[in-house]
């Protein structure tokens, strides 16, 4: 696991890696970073990634703020 | 929360696994476009100006008093050539600073920012309450994005 600022940021999402936010449905509906799909920490399992993720392409998670 | 995700991914089998540590705060904060049912909630970052005249602290006075005097404001923000936001240059000391000094030596260093993901209304409130005309808006590194004014808010 890579940690990560905007400008790296930047650079994985336009060589095509997914955006993972991991906060709960209720604030990912309000507001994500465009493109991003939804998977809170809670059901964060081989299920839910395997059917919703490519492995062969970077991941990048996301929460609120550092804290 | 995000680490904890990050781990968990990786002991799935993920292998090419980052983690945007700053999260969607630091996101907002750049004015970067966001999707949601709040999206289209009113932040000062949609109201940003950019004409305000910018100088280099090299410069000297009498080269940014001749650009302030083109432009729309009577004071400057100087910048770095990347942009970073290092002070500003008031009407005052525009006008009464010695021409042939350097922007550096006579500018005030540090001034008051505010971030573009800020809700409009309460930082109009804010600005008139103070009696200010204007305020400077920066990303977290620093950097200028503009400046915002109470009547545009």
């Amino acid at each position: 696991m890579t940690p990560v600022l905007y400008p790296a940021l930047r650079r994985l999402l336009d060589d095509g890696a997914q955006l993972v936010e991991v906060l709960p449905a209720g604030e990912y509906l309000e507001m994500h970073l465009p493109g991003a799909v939804n998977t809170p920490l809670k059901s964060l399992d081989a299920a839910t990634t395997t059917a919703s993720l490519d492995r062969e392409r970077p991941v990048i998670v996301y929460c609120w703020d550092a804290l | 929360m995000s680490p904890r995700a990050a781990c968990r991914l990786a002991t799935l089998g993920f292998t090419q696994v980052f983690d945007y540590v700053p999260g969607k705060v630091d996101w907002l904060a750049r004015n970067q476009p966001v999707e949601g049912t709040d999206a289209g909630t009113r932040a000062i970052g949609r109201y940003l100006r950019q004409e305000v005249s910018t100088a280099r602290p090299e410069e000297t006075i009498s080269q940014v008093r001749a650009r302030v005097a083109r432009s729309a404001h009577r004071f400057a923000l100087v910048t770095t050539a990347d942009g970073t936001l290092l002070g500003r240059l008031r009407a005052a000391v525009l006008d009464d600073a010695d021409p042939f000094r350097a922007v550096g030596e006579v500018m005030e260093a540090g001034p008051s920012t505010l971030r573009p993901n800020e809700p409009a209304a309460a930082i109009k409130s804010r600005l008139v309450d103070r009696g200010l005309t204007y305020a400077i808006v920066a990303d977290p590194d620093g950097r200028l994005l503009g400046t915002v004014h109470p009547g545009d808010l």
